[in-house]
């Protein structure tokens, strides 16, 4: 039963990911994770001030349902089936720990330096999960898709598009880590 | 019935998304850092399998269960709202650690963190709702 507890490997997970879109194509669905931010913004009453919001959201209440499952998902991992922990590469870990004093690196799921519920009194870290939230938000509506609606729905249909949005996704990140990295933290 | 079947397909990818570690601010870090092929792999194996399937899908005209279309439609062509709200998206995923689907997967691990970002992802979609007409698209 230890292959439970140990962290799944790329081609388990790979192939999981695909049957999620596939199976959600047969329920005449599209995978995609965050176009339910813009169905919350609509049931919590956005169509006030943008026309954006105005749709018949209550059709879109299958992906809340999908939101809500992930959230029972990542309670029964977290929970039942994991130590919590994720070992990275060993030089990144040290770098991470020497450049920005991230040390939780194979100790926790998240860098507690980051994510630890006590950081949030410090202003500091709040700034940078709120704009981190913002952008990811912002962008995903802007570039009509996420991670799983281009980069995996989207490519696997062979659209152009999406590959232009997944080489954004990289520049945007690539940017972020190596010269934003180093004058935020 | 048909919600309970959403529920469960969500389940079934928080626990994928989770015990993967593609939920793990650490492994988007490693992957922006070339440090690990695992990320890689990860979006690699679905690709090719999903772009096969999608083809099968396609040239043997499979319908979904209900007997309506594949939501398999082409997107609207334009590079200015996939390059920068791409780019856009791509800062606040290696600052945050975390894409959509998983910041709802670490909400339900029990990072009270993480519902910050999902406030400012809900945020940040409702800005662009109201900036959209002024952005190129």
């Amino acid at each position: 039963m230890n292959w439970i507890y140990e962290p799944w490997p790329w081609y388990v997970a790979g192939p999981l990911i695909a049957l999620t879109m596939f199976v959600l194509l047969v329920v005449g669905k599209q995978f995609g994770m965050s176009s339910n931010l813009r169905t919350a913004c609509a049931a919590i009453g956005a169509g006030k001030a943008s026309d954006f919001f105005k749709f018949d959201w209550k059709a879109e209440r299958w992906n809340l349902m999908v939101v809500l499952g992930a959230v029972i998902g990542g309670f029964i991992a977290a929970n039942y089936l994991s130590d919590n922990t994720v070992e990275i590469n060993p030089e990144i870990a040290q770098q991470l720990s020497e450049d920005y004093n991230i040390k939780s690196a194979g100790e926790a799921y998240l860098p507690s330096e980051i994510f630890a519920t006590e950081a949030l009194s410090d202003p500091f870290t709040l700034a940078i999960l709120l704009t981190g939230g913002l952008l990811v938000g912002f962008g995903a509506r802007y570039a009509g898709g996420c991670t799983s609606g281009h980069a995996i729905s989207g490519l696997s249909n062979l659209q152009l598009p999406s590959l232009i949005a997944v080489i954004g996704f990289f520049i945007g990140g690539l940017v972020m880590v190596h010269f934003l990295y180093p004058l935020i933290f | 019935m048909r919600y309970i079947t959403y529920l469960v397909i969500g389940i079934f990818f928080g626990v994928i998304m989770y015990k993967s570690e593609a939920a793990s601010w650490f492994r988007i870090y490693e992957m922006f850092q070339f440090g690990s092929f695992h990320m890689y792999g990860i979006i690699g194996s679905a690709l090719v399998i999903g772009v096969i399937g999608v083809q099968v899908i396609k040239r043997n005209n499979i319908k979904p269960l209900d007997g309506s279309e594949m939501s398999l439609k082409p997107k609207n062509k334009s590079v200015a709202r996939y390059l920068l709200g791409g780019i856009l998206f791509g800062l606040g995923w290696a600052l945050a650690g975390a894409c959509p689907g998983p910041m709802y997967v670490l909400a339900g691990s029990g990072y009270i963190s993480i519902l910050i970002v999902i406030f400012g992802a809900i945020a940040g979609t409702f800005l662009y709702g109201i900036l959209r007409d002024k952005l190129p698209h």
